[in-house]
């Protein structure tokens, strides 16, 4: 076993306490009394009870998580089907525009991305609300989810789909009895992204949204502006708890998952 | 034959209309007037009286404006040496990271990895506020600063370049961190024993053997953290100083404050110009590496 020089344990400590002390402050003052966040005056979870009672905020949150939902989950299905004709697609017409379409929101500026669906909205005169925000979500969230199947697509033995075909299974039954099953794990990490990616974003939902439906990250945005509060530290608290609950069960599903795999595969060697 | 038909046209379709569509609209209304109006254009380009027309009003007003008014020269300048600035900060605090992650037993690293991902998963908008606390004059880097008696004065660093930086450095160094991992966990240990026994000093055989075959996982992390800088909007909005100028923060000004949509779509333009050289240098990096791994 090799063991860490002190170089690199000072360079790990100081690297995670760089990212996470930032965290745990923010965490520690949602609980205080004081309404300066920058003082301690005491043990309180009172921030939590008004931020309960705070309409906007609890109709933002919904809005949000109802974008969310719907927008990833379309854009799975589209990020899939776009991965399947990447990696199994052949040869067709326009493919490169296809690639390069799929690979450039990865990277373009959301600040673009914004701006440039908002004019084609107002151009076609839809009414910018929920619907216009999980429109802009699915596009740029379903090229992550197509990155991310498409990985797992690659790896994957052909020879497994060839057979169910040979057996006797049409295309469709063949993508649903073996395909999907075998990508499930990478069609669930892009509906994780494409959530939390629709939870997140503040500027294409500025651009795309109309006075009718705010979503969280634009509230917290304009609440942030003004400075400093404890409700938002305690609504911030909220949210890092979820994640880091949802990250961890994760992993260890797939954790358990792989160990469960190994002894398959071992069983399989052995008979 | 109607099934693969449905299967690439229905993703193709969508994106066409939703990401193509938008930008040639950007293209167009960059090229158009500004008039008092819903929606606040006057278009150049009408299909009735067909593309001639057009071609023979068109004029680059905008894009000359542009290079008129020196805040927008400013503006690209500025964005990219503070997206130089904190891309080298990152591959700074990253660097050592990454390679103490790989140089752990191997025990650890599904834990280490988890703990850099981890802060990835959570908001964007949270970490950056995280920073407003810690930043301002009564905030607790000031206070513990004073406390150790480091400093008898309050520091002013939030609404500064100096806390860009810092904001930066800190939500986008798992993006830096991730790839050059990727690219040390594969290094053959051998190698580095190889050029030691043959008279390199740890540090020499580091900057001659490790760095050289961590270059594709350095270039892949300053790319990512490059290119979405070079457009940031959040950062320098919450914890930069109103002498913070970036592009990113211009153009959502000059759209929702200014409501000059034809300026604005010029600079977006621009800005997309900007970013097409390192995307491609990005694009060629990385299939590079596919082809060095298969």
């Amino acid at each position: 076993m090799r063991r860490l020089s002190w170089f690199n344990t000072v360079s790990l400590t100081l690297g995670f306490a760089f990212l996470y002390v930032p965290m745990i402050i923010l965490v520690v003052y949602s609980f205080n009394d004081s309404k300066l966040v920058t003082v301690w005056a005491g043990f309180s979870t009172k921030w939590y009870g008004e931020l309960m009672q705070n309409e906007a905020f609890l109709n933002a949150a919904w809005v949000t998580i109802k974008v969310a939902v719907i927008s990833s989950t379309i854009a799975t299905v589209l990020g899939t089907m776009a991965a399947y004709v990447l990696v199994r697609g052949g040869r067709f017409m326009g493919r490169t525009l296809f690639s390069g379409m799929i690979y450039a929101p990865l990277v373009m500026p959301e600040v673009i991305t914004g701006l440039s669906l908002l004019l084609l909205f107002i151009g076609l005169g839809f009414d910018r609300g929920i619907m216009t925000i999980v429109l802009a979500h699915t596009t740029f969230s379903m090229c992550y989810v197509s990155v991310v199947v498409s990985s797992r697509l690659v790896t994957f033995d052909r020879s497994l789909e060839e057979a169910a075909l040979d057996l006797g299974c049409s295309p469709a039954e063949a993508f649903r009895l073996v395909t999907l099953p075998i990508i499930a794990p990478a069609v669930i990490s892009g509906w994780l992204l494409a959530f939390t990616l629709s939870l997140d974003d503040l500027v294409i939902a500025s651009f795309t949204s109309g006075p009718a439906a705010t979503t969280l990250p634009i509230k917290i945005y304009s609440a942030v502006r003004l400075g400093v509060s404890p409700e938002i530290n305690a609504l911030s608290t909220i949210m890092i708890a979820i994640v880091t609950f949802g990250v961890i069960t994760v992993s260890l599903v797939n954790k358990r998952q792989m160990v469960r795999q190994k002894r398959d595969e071992q069983a399989a060697e052995r008979s | 034959m109607m099934r693969r038909f449905t299967l690439i046209a229905v993703p193709y379709l969508w994106l066409l209309a939703l990401f193509l569509v938008p930008f040639v609209i950007v293209l167009k209304i960059s090229l158009s007037d500004i008039a008092l109006a819903r929606p606040p254009y006057a278009p150049h380009f009408d299909w009735a009286t067909g593309i001639w027309a057009f071609l023979s009003e068109l004029d680059f007003e905008n894009f000359t404006w542009l290079t008129q008014d020196d805040l927008y020269w400013k503006a690209y300048l500025s964005s990219l040496k503070i997206a130089l600035i904190s891309t080298t900060l990152t591959l700074l605090v990253g660097y050592p990271m990454a390679y103490a992650m790989a140089r752990a037993p191997s025990e650890w690293r599904a834990t280490l990895m988890m703990l850099v991902i981890l802060p990835f998963w959570t908001s964007f908008l949270i970490r950056v506020y995280a920073w407003m606390g810690i930043l301002s004059n009564e905030g607790f880097l000031n206070q513990f600063l004073l406390w150790t008696g480091v400093i008898s004065e309050p520091l002013t660093i939030l609404n500064t370049n100096t806390a860009v930086y810092i904001g930066i450095v800190y939500t986008y160094l798992p993006f830096m961190i991730l790839p050059i991992y990727a690219a040390l966990e594969r290094l053959d240990d051998s190698l580095i024993e190889a050029a030691e026994d043959l008279g390199c000093s740890r540090l020499t055989a580091f900057w001659l053997v490790t760095i050289p075959l961590s270059k594709t996982g350095i270039i892949a992390g300053c790319f990512l953290v490059f290119i979405p800088v070079l457009g940031e909007f959040v950062i320098p909005s919450l914890l930069g100083g109103s002498d913070t100028l970036m592009i990113g923060k211009v153009l959502w000004e000059e759209f929702f404050s200014n409501r000059d949509w034809p300026v604005a779509s010029a600079v977006a333009v621009v800005l997309l110009l900007l970013l097409i050289i390192p995307i491609i240098l990005f694009q060629r990096n990385q299939q590079k590496q596919q082809e060095a791994e298969q």
